[in-house]
């Protein structure tokens, strides 16, 4: 009865969403308030029924009712109830419906805090968000219904795929939809913004949070699905330059221009027509990374299972969405004129030089994913594009970002003065140059070109980005007072900038200096790494919820001192029969120490992957430190003023 | 300058960036390109020794034999033919013998594919697209009796 229920309120959903998409346009067009003012209560009932929904697909799931063959598939009566409330989200069908639980959220958030926006642009907007989720939802009810029966009821689910049952996935999908789908808000403000004409400083404060809000969540998800990588799949790896994982770096990497374009499109109004067009792009992206994940068309560790239906319907209905919005861009845009002039050596030159190295990257990134799916539509050959591919490619374009942003934070917007620019980076170069040359030693490593140079930016952005606030405090007289004054966006900068070089730093040193070594050990017998002894000390069986383990015990000594115990796992996942390697790790922000169980060899012995990663965890701080900063940024008062009548402030506010 | 001038140099300047960009990204293409081979297409063709490539086939039922420390050999073949493959390192989690796999490597000058990666998909019934694409004839079907999942995976896949 339940799951009949949430079918039931997907459909109503559905005819919500049409009502949501086609009043508020009638009513735009014949200047009737009451009609577009329909738009926000139909956003905020289309999330009431997909909620319901959503309720209903969690409860089959908590009750353990086979009798629905999406629950069937993705859970076991022995699963623990975390993963089988995370489970919802585990599988194709599970997962579209916590996508579109998070459009309609979206959409209902929009509807709640944009009440002081012009009416006219709400409605349009709205009515985006609600033909967007049309698409989605007839793509649920007609390719993928969770809610499908099965009969003869099954005795017992199969299980969820042993990969997934790890705390990491819990949040990981959630959090990098929340970011997918939080980019259709800035999109929906753009097609707004071109169907009125109007696009002014008051238009981009508007969608900044917004876009800010997607990128937050995007970068947390991205993050959590490196960790979530690294420690589960046993190779130690942090990012693979795997389709899917390009999949949600693009709109990441079109995202952070946006971010940027929209703060001269507000300061300056210049960029207007760019800016837009980022805003269509970066949704785009996330589009096409649907439609490479669902589609099948990848072969990939995430890639769900392969229906041609469901990939003709996701492409058709991406044509769709981006032809339109493409068109209108092209009929719209040359309205969009810009005031004055752009100089390169100014704040605004220097974000748009940022913005061309963002797309740029992202353009290599985009054309390493599909070039093989294209060679194979064309049927020249069977073709795999590495992740040396990437690196040679990304790497040289994504260096000179990384000086741009201190660079950029101290010229001024309109006109640079080149004196003034190099009085204030003396001392941040000056630093970042010893601290450069001091971090190898910290870590007992040799130095070397590549790590001077990776150190180096990452410093140099740190340093920068503290020298910003710094700045401010210092302009007042009482540094504290001058330091309080700092507003929160200027802190969200600051600290999104802090994740940026904690990032670089650890990114270098993890790919430079990381030793990786596969040994044969049986108990008692040890292997070195970097100074660190290894004892195999035995391997017991262990019982888990739904799984069988051999658990190893190995010492890891220094100097001849024990400094950790770790215990990898062998998992056997019983309902599968899925072996499944757990890695353990022993860390501290200068190294992480890996051990993972390979694979059982005579005698007692067992086949042991060893590594010695030096500020691994650098890389991931990185990412929560740049979460934050968004997080600031958005609660910054700026934007929750009245936007009909703040003017836009002269001084203040990231850039 | 005059603005014209100005704009006229700016506009030069994207040009050339981009045709090193253009450059460095072809280079890099080319060199990290790797093409996907069955066994059958490694005996048909002559592969220049040391060129990488990805082979994919099914591990020969009897084939693996295990070495010193890590080191394994195995055969891996499709219906019609056999490459001997030599890996020093941890074989992933689901690889068995009669299973498809897909090792990227090169081949030594005794002709034996020497690996540096062996990819076995998360789940008993996968067998890489592309090998199951090769591995079927003309009638969508494929006969390789040895290997008894082979059929049953060509059936899922």
């Amino acid at each position: 009865m339940i799951p009949e229920l949430g079918h039931f309120a997907l459909w109503a959903a559905l005819v919500v969403a049409v009502l949501q998409t086609v009043l508020p346009i009638i009513g735009v067009r014949r200047g009737n308030a009451r009609l577009m003012a329909t738009a926000s209560s139909a956003a905020q009932a289309q999330f009431l029924m997909i909620l319901i929904s959503y309720a209903c697909l969690t409860w089959a799931f908590v009750t353990r009712d086979w009798s629905v063959s999406y629950v069937a598939a993705n859970s076991h009566s022995e699963l623990p109830l975390m993963y089988r409330i995370s489970a919802v989200w585990g599988a194709h069908e599970g997962s579209m419906l916590l996508w579109v639980l998070m459009l309609t959220g979206w959409g209902c958030a929009v509807s709640v805090f944009n009440r002081k926006l012009p009416t006219d642009l709400t409605a349009t907007a709205l009515g985006v968000l609600g033909a967007l989720s049309i698409g989605f939802m007839l793509f649920m009810l007609l390719t993928s219904n969770p809610f499908a029966r099965e009969f003869p009821v099954p005795l017992d689910g199969r299980d969820l795929n042993p990969l997934l049952q790890d705390p990491g996935l819990i949040i990981h999908p959630p959090m990098l939809y929340m970011g997918y789908v939080g980019f259709s808000v800035a999109f929906a403000f753009a097609i707004a913004a071109l169907i009125s004409g109007r696009l002014d400083a008051a238009w981009a404060r508007w969608t900044r949070p917004w876009t800010t809000a997607a990128w937050l969540f995007l970068t947390m998800g991205i993050t959590l699905g490196s960790w979530w990588a690294y420690h589960e799949l046993g190779w130690g790896g942090w990012w693979f330059w795997d389709p899917v994982e390009n999949a949600s770096f693009m709109p990441w990497l079109i995202g952070t221009a946006l971010i940027h374009s929209l703060a001269v499109t507000e300061k300056r109004g210049l960029l207007k027509a760019w800016t837009v067009l980022l805003a269509i792009l970066a949704f785009a992206l996330s589009l096409l990374g649907t439609f490479l994940v669902r589609s099948g068309v990848l072969v990939s560790v995430h890639a769900f299972a392969t229906d041609p239906a469901r990939g003709v319907f996701i492409l058709i209905f991406l044509c769709v969405v981006l032809g339109s919005a493409f068109s209108l861009y092209a009929w719209r845009a040359p309205k969009l004129v810009q005031q004055g002039e752009i100089t390169l050596f100014s704040r605004e030159g220097l974000l748009l030089l940022n913005n061309v190295f963002l797309v740029v990257a992202a353009a290599a990134v985009l054309i390493g994913t599909l070039y093989p799916l294209a060679i194979d539509a064309l049927n020249a050959g069977k073709v795999s594009v590495g992740p040396p591919y990437f690196n040679a490619i990304f790497l040289p374009l994504t260096a000179p970002l990384a000086v741009l942003v201190g660079l950029a934070a101290v010229v001024g917007w309109k006109r640079g003065r080149v004196k003034d620019v190099v009085r204030q980076l003396r001392w941040p170069l000056l630093v970042a140059v010893v601290a450069a040359i001091a971090l190898p030693y910290l870590i007992g490593e040799q130095a070397r070109i590549l790590a001077l140079a990776g150190g180096f930016l990452g410093i140099w952005v740190l340093v920068t980005a503290v020298q910003e606030v710094w700045r401010r405090a210092r302009s007042r007289r009482d540094p504290w007072q001058g330091l309080r004054q700092v507003p929160r966006s200027v802190w969200g900068m600051t600290l999104a900038h802090l994740g940026l070089g904690l990032f670089i730093v650890g990114m270098t040193f993890v790919s430079l200096y990381s030793i990786e070594r596969d040994v044969r050990l049986g108990p008692g017998q040890s292997a070195e790494l970097e100074g660190y002894t290894f004892y195999f000390r035995a391997v017991e069986h262990h019982v888990g919820p739904n799984y069988d383990a051999d658990r190893g015990i190995v010492e890891v000594e220094r100097k001849g001192r024990v400094i950790a115990q770790l215990h990898p796992e062998k998992r056997l996942y019983r309902a599968q029969q899925m072996v499944m390697t757990d890695a353990a790790v022993d860390h501290n922000p200068l190294r992480d120490l890996y051990v993972a169980m390979a694979e059982p060899l005579e005698n007692g012995d067992w086949a042991l992957r060893l590594y010695y990663k030096p500020m691994m965890r650098l890389v991931w701080l990185g990412g929560v430190v740049m979460t934050l900063g968004g997080l600031l940024a958005i609660s910054d008062r700026r934007y929750r003023l009245r936007p009909t009548t703040a003017p836009a402030p002269a001084i203040g506010g990231a850039a | 300058m005059t603005k014209r001038q100005k704009r006229m140099m700016a506009v030069a300047l994207l040009v050339v960036g981009l045709g090193v960009a253009a450059a460095l990204g072809f280079t890099a293409f080319r060199k990290n390109m790797m093409y996907f081979y069955t066994p059958s297409d490694l005996v048909a063709q002559s592969v220049p020794e040391g060129a990488k490539l990805r082979l994919g086939g099914l591990v020969e039922v009897g084939s693996l034999k295990r070495g010193e420390g890590l080191l394994v050999d195995f055969t891996l073949a499709d219906c019609k033919q056999a490459v001997p493959v030599r890996y020093d390192g941890i074989l992933p989690d689901l690889f068995r013998e009669g299973q498809g796999i897909v090792a990227t490597g090169s081949l030594d000058t005794e002709g034996r594919f020497v690996a540096d990666e062996v990819l076995a998909k998360h789940d008993e019934n996968y067998m890489p697209p592309d090998l199951a694409a090769s591995l079927m004839g003309p009638d969508g079907k494929h006969a390789c009796e040895p290997f008894k999942s082979v059929t049953q995976a060509a059936v899922q896949s």
